[in-house]
């Protein structure tokens, strides 16, 4: 057998080249260098390599490019606006994430200097799973943006909160991986390949074996992106994590969750979809509920976001059961995760400035008088409440108007129902800091330095101007949607 | 005449369950972490198992990279049970509880 | 069905030829070995301290450490091996995606050595 170089493109995966390469030179120059002053520049060069990426990345929006591929075979990588669209969701949290942990980190005595580079790896492996056109390579870049955050989890050791939160997050991780590479094994066993466009072609013919795999990578997604049945670690894992990182993984994990979910289920599977979509649409009603109810008694707000960030992968699980039947899901889910990915950043970076010491001033009732103590922070966090809430005019509520005009298009009229009303249940606990913030007294200082500043002056301003132009971008996730789903259909 | 490919997957759904109901009923971290290697090394043989029925060979080289995956993933799971006993002087799960899910 | 069986013999033989020794072995090494007198042999002698203790302790954490390297390199040399065998046919791609791949791990090795993973105390 005769041997062919795969045709490669390097341009296609350069911004995941830099991102991971930024993290690999991080180390690198740890070698050479004192740790201080490799920790003082570590910001500093994971912004300017972000940047770069993200030009990149910009550059690449509107083309289609395949790489990596193999002589008579499907390519391995593909770069569309899909993937492009969900890149630069990853890279503005990855630059979000720098913003408000450069003073957090040593103001809490953090700083390590993996942290950088653990994240940095963890992004490139998001960055895959909406380019992975192989199962194989959504494994692997399911456990590239896995395994940095276990060790993220627990970076604040030996504090147990968070030793305890990186073992519980790596065994259901762990767990979760398994039932995932089982249900790959299994539809490679059916279809014949790993390669989604031939996977499409014959998971249909694939019998119970195609199916047991279906639904075993759907736990598999379950467990990444905190759906319910599937979201017991989340809480703990929330709240014992340091807080950045806890920020990092809300928004960047559950995306590339949801990135690959999107690609291996709306296309792969697309055509079992009778099959799997009341399967999904079911789990993103308990998710809904769950998420949206018990967030009602934390007292903690790391463990109330945590909830609520579980109710926020029902809504884009509604998307995602929307998407085989309507052609707006997709694009509600890619504009959804755009949406949410602002607010519940500023959310956090609000958390961050609030967090007196490690794992203090974390309790809903240190935001007592927010609003006296700090008035312009306490409008801000106001403002992303309401938008997490979906009232207008926020993100969060354009967000969550595609979202429920997707799924009624697809004639899911009880899902619709459902996403209606817990999000009339979920305004009690999101309004109930606001109710906090501004009709109390309270005390305790509030940490803004002027990175974090930046960061939640820039998530507001997103968040209002996807509230306010909602159809402009919503252009551009459309364009993403029907091109990501094209290219794959066409092989 | 060879073995049928329905025995492996037979053979390697036990196994995949049997590493599934000890990551779910033992309390041993240790032998939680073992199950899970159960649990991918199921994958693992019916991935090799398919190549073969499929006469295929990437299902071969897929097993190259779970086991890769699996090793990174013991690497950093053994670092945190360490790091955990030296807290706790246990790796009981079940005493592993500050926060309340 | 036969040829099934005969197909498998090698391994039943293997795994008979495997239970063999390891009951051999350990069942000669006791019955042909010296017994020393027990009771006395384990008596402290004279000032000596009473015996504490079992002989099957927990050991220092570095050997974990160690173990844990240890599982990363056998895992570079399964991918090693592959790659070793079809060298010829894979040619400079081969082994430019081989080196770029060694280049991480053994920077990978660089970092663990420089934060003090392999001092012995």
């Amino acid at each position: 057998m005769e041997f062919v170089t795969p045709t490669i493109n390097i341009l296609i995966v350069l911004p995941v080249l830099l991102v991971a390469g930024g993290g690999a030179l991080l180390m690198l120059l740890e070698l050479f260098m004192a740790e201080e002053r490799v920790k003082q520049w570590a910001p500093t060069l994971a912004i300017i390599v972000l940047a770069l990426a993200f030009l990149q990345t910009i550059g690449l929006w509107g083309q289609t490019h395949t790489t990596f591929t193999p002589e008579g075979s499907s390519p391995m990588v593909i770069l569309d606006n899909f993937a492009t669209f969900l890149n630069v969701i990853f890279l503005l949290t990855g630059f979000f994430t720098v913003l408000i942990s450069v003073n957090y980190l040593p103001r809490v005595g953090l700083n390590r200097s993996e942290y950088y580079m653990l994240m940095l790896f963890s992004l490139s492996g998001m960055m895959l799973m909406g380019m992975a056109n192989d199962l194989i390579l959504v494994f692997l870049a399911l456990e590239v943006l896995s395994i940095p955050l276990y060790i993220l989890a627990g970076l604040s050791r030996p504090r147990p909160e968070s030793e305890e939160s990186a073992m519980k997050y790596f065994f259901l991780g762990a767990f979760s991986s398994a039932i995932f590479v089982f249900g790959i094994a299994l539809t490679y066993g059916a279809t014949g390949s790993t390669a989604l466009p031939a996977v499409l072609a014959g998971v249909s013919n694939g019998g119970a074996l195609a199916l047991a795999g279906v639904a075993m990578m759907l736990v598999g997604f379950g467990f990444k992106v905190a759906a319910a049945p599937f979201h017991m670690w989340t809480p703990d894992v929330y709240e014992g994590a340091p807080t950045v990182v806890t920020a990092f993984m809300s928004v960047g994990a559950k995306v590339g969750g949801f990135a690959a979910m999107l690609r291996v289920f709306v296309s792969a599977f697309g055509s079992l979809g009778q099959t799997w979509v009341p399967a999904v649409a079911v789990i993103a009603a308990i998710t809904l509920i769950i998420g949206n109810v018990v967030a009602i008694v934390q007292p903690n707000i790391k463990r109330m976001l945590a909830y609520s960030s579980i109710a926020h992968a029902g809504y884009i699980l509604m998307a995602v059961a929307a998407s085989v039947n309507s052609p707006d899901g997709v694009s509600a889910a890619l504009f959804y995760m755009f949406a949410y990915l602002f607010t519940n950043l500023g959310a956090f970076a609000i958390a961050i400035a609030a967090e007196r010491k490690l794992g203090e001033g974390v309790m809903l009732d240190d935001y007592k008088g927010l609003a006296k103590r700090s008035p312009l922070l306490a409008l801000a966090m106001a403002y992303f409440m309401l938008s997490l809430t979906g009232i207008p005019p926020t993100g969060g509520f354009s967000g969550k108007f595609f979202v429920f005009r997707a799924t009624l298009e697809a004639g899911l009229v009880w899902l619709a129902v459902v996403g209606v009303i817990t999000s009339v249940v979920s305004g009690y606990y999101y309004l109930r800091v606001v109710y906090l913030m501004y009709m109390y007294d309270g005390e305790g200082e509030l940490h803004t330095k002027p990175a974090l500043l930046t960061a939640v002056a820039l998530t507001v301003l997103a968040t209002l101007v996807l509230g306010l132009l909602p159809g402009a971008w919503y252009e551009i996730t459309k364009q993403a949607a029907l091109q990501g789903l094209q290219v794959l259909a066409g092989g | 005449m060879t073995v049928p490919v329905e025995w492996y997957v037979a053979l390697s759904a036990i196994l995949f369950s049997i590493g599934a109901l000890g990551v779910l009923l033992r309390r041993n971290a240790i032998i939680i972490f073992m199950s899970v290697e159960l649990m991918l090394n199921a994958a693992n043989l019916l991935f090799v198992a398919f190549s073969r029925y499929l006469g295929d060979l990437d299902g071969q080289v897929l097993v190259f990279f779970v086991i890769t995956v699996a090793a990174a993933e013991v690497a950093v799971g053994l670092a945190l049970i360490v790091v955990i006993f030296r807290t706790k002087q246990s790796i009981n799960i079940d005493e592993i509880n500050l926060m309340k899910g | 069905m036969d040829q099934i069986l005969l197909d498998y013999l090698p391994i039943a033989v293997l795994i008979g030829i495997g239970i063999f020794f390891a009951v051999l072995l350990p069942s000669l090494s006791v019955s042909l070995g010296p017994k020393p007198p027990k009771d006395r042999n384990l008596a402290p002698y004279e000032s000596g301290m009473v015996a504490i203790g079992e002989a099957q302790r927990r050991l220092p954490v570095k050997f974990y450490r160690i173990a844990v390297l240890f599982i990363l390199f056998d895992v570079d040399i399964i991918l090693l091996v592959p790659w070793a065998v079809a060298f010829r046919k894979l040619g400079v791609y081969g082994l430019v995606a081989m080196l770029i791949f060694m280049v991480m791990f053994i920077l990978g090795d660089a970092w663990v050595w420089k934060k003090g993973v392999l001092e012995w105390e």
